[in-house]
């Protein structure tokens, strides 16, 4: 049962901002999203090989060898903000 | 009440490839300019594919097998969610319900013989990047050279009984994992990390109690520390009547004591799912047994065979086998010399003590086992004393001289040339008729005193055997 609390719960894991007007329609709809999962899981599949990609590939490498990396410049170059070489980020604590 | 304490150790060992996992940017980062080994896929940049190193899996395999594991034929890689500045994708991919390998086991020595500790599973996952936390400019700095850094975690059973035990385990288990060179295993550098999950029950109860988890120690003996520390908290906890609470808690190694880690997975929930982005790998039997033939002879075969062909003790023949370069060495002097014990004992002692004088490991060094032998042989021979052999042994390291130009450089052979030994018999025991008088008396330890005499005189280098025959002669004669 996905109730407001569990959209919430979720919301905050994947850092989305849930307006509380819409928390009981997500819940809705993601109850909605199981029901249908719930009816695919009715279905036999004991003779189907279980998809782990959905491309046909397999083994797909690369050899060790170097490439050259980004310049610490254009590194930053992506940053918000950065300091001496660093990305700078809000301080977080541990 | 008696407690029973109840260990699990998790393993981070960071491979020693060129590369990265998944990128081309180089692997050897320690010491770097920060983010100068970067670059779209491991910055996690919209729109790059990550791609496996074969030589990482290859590693993995090696790992597995050199563990006693079963090696999954079905390889995959899965997304492990969770938000923290030192990953910039926002997921850590990893290994989830199909790791590389499972179910083996390592043995370790105990009071009565060997434990098995047992090995849930070894799985291949990237490493995160680095934060320092400035409290100047009130931010916390990323460096992503160590993102992508391959790493395999090994987790074992909670079989462990003691930090004793935790400590012999991680001592087997890196022993075992330099032999494959495939890190250099270099805990202060970080190339090995460690986290103990403990928890007390007790004794005689199958239900394992809540466990807490250990983190943040940078050697096996603060990994002993923490945990012995751990299991006194948990134990006051509850014989006081409280509960331990799960939670991970971060050693201090200069206070001596753990506290509460904050911020960082607060909430376990990973949300692992299949990862997209690179496609499922198959192995067969015979990729497996590829690596497998490459496998060197491990450490603990190593050391029966050493028992068995070199009649060597446990003692010895355990120090050799814990550097290979040495155990190599050891075995290439005794093609070259028959006395097994007599090389174990050079190279476990004066050698052993020259390298920790230097700080140094073996195969920094340059000798030969022709020359190690060599020495060996002037002792035997009695053409240098024992005392005289480890100072040629000194200069053999530091000028990579022969034994014979050093003997011949400094004059150090003994003399062994009866004349000149009975020469100097007669002046020491004109000089001393006290001596004489004392030994005639039966005061046999005056035979001491003149053999040290006659040494002195000889600048240490007379043959003290032949010295001492000499001189009892004398007193026979008489």
């Amino acid at each position: 049962m996905i109730n407001k609390e569990t959209v919430n719960y979720v919301g905050a894991l994947a850092r989305l901002h849930i307006d509380p007007q819409n928390a009981d329609r997500f819940a809705k709809n993601l109850e909605d999203i199981l029901h249908y999962v719930e009816k695919l899981n009715t279905l036999d599949v004991s003779s189907v090989k279980p998809t782990s990609h959905v491309l046909d590939v397999e083994n797909v490498f690369r050899e060790d060898t170097v490439i050259p990396s980004l310049s610490q410049d254009k590194a930053m170059g992506f940053a918000v903000e950065h300091h001496k070489g660093f990305y700078k980020v809000a301080k977080v604590i541990e | 009440m008696e407690f029973e304490t109840v260990i699990g150790l998790e393993v981070h060992l960071q491979l020693n490839t060129e590369t990265k996992i998944f990128c081309g940017c180089r692997n050897h980062q320690f010491g770097s300019e920060p983010n100068t080994h970067v670059c779209p896929v491991c910055l996690g940049l919209p729109g790059s594919l990550p791609v496996l190193n074969r030589k990482v899996l290859l590693s993995g395999i090696k790992v597995g097998l050199a563990l006693g594991c079963e090696i999954n034929t079905f390889v995959k890689f899965d997304r492990k969610n969770y938000y923290y500045p030192d990953l910039p994708k926002g997921y850590q991919i990893s290994q989830f319900d199909f790791p590389i390998a499972k179910k083996g086991f390592l043995n370790i020595k105990v009071d009565d013989g060997e434990k098995r500790i047992g090995i849930t599973r070894a799985h291949l996952e990237e490493d995160a990047g680095k934060l320092i936390h400035d409290d100047e400019l009130n931010a916390s700095l990323v460096d992503y050279n160590r993102t992508g850094t391959p790493l395999v975690e090994i987790v074992s059973e909670p079989d462990m009984r003691s930090a004793q035990e935790a400590y012999d385990y991680l001592t087997a288990l890196k022993l075992t994992l330099t032999y494959l060179g495939v890190s250099d295993c270099d805990m202060e550098k970080g190339s090995l990390r460690c986290d103990a999950n403990v928890s007390i029950r007790p004794a005689g109860q199958a239900a394992l109690g809540t466990k807490t988890e250990l983190k943040n120690m940078n050697s096996f003996s603060a990994v002993k520390r923490a945990i012995e520390y751990e299991v006194d908290r948990q134990t006051r906890i509850v014989i006081s009547g409280g509960k331990v609470v799960q939670e991970t808690l971060l050693w201090d190694e200069a206070k001596g004591t753990t506290h509460t880690m904050r911020s960082k997975e607060e909430a376990h929930d990973y949300r692992y799912f299949p990862e997209p982005d690179l496609v499922p790998f198959t192995l067969t039997d015979s990729d497996i047994n590829a690596v497998f033939k490459e496998l060197p002879e491990l450490p603990y075969v190593k050391l029966f065979r050493f028992k068995k062909q070199y009649g060597l003790n446990d003692y010895d023949a355990f120090i050799l086998i814990s550097d290979r370069s040495i155990a190599d060495f050891f075995e290439k002097c005794a093609v070259l010399y028959s006395d097994a014990k007599k090389i174990a004992n050079w190279l476990n002692g004066p050698l052993m003590k020259e390298l920790n004088g230097r700080k140094k490991s073996f195969s920094q060094l340059s000798l030969s086992s022709e020359e190690m032998t060599g020495l060996i042989r002037k002792v035997e021979e009695g053409v240098v004393s024992n005392l005289v052999g480890k100072d040629i042994l000194t200069t053999l390291l530091d000028t990579a001289k022969s034994v014979n130009a050093i003997i011949e450089e400094q004059g150090l052979a003994q003399v062994s040339d009866d004349a000149a030994l009975i020469r100097v018999v007669d002046e020491v025991m004109a000089a001393n008729p006290k001596a004489i008088a004392e030994i005639k008396s039966g005061k046999t330890s005056a035979m001491g005193f003149l053999v040290g005499q006659a040494m002195k005189k000889m600048n240490g280098k007379a043959n003290p055997k032949k010295l001492g025959e000499i001189l009892k002669g004398r007193f026979e004669n008489v």
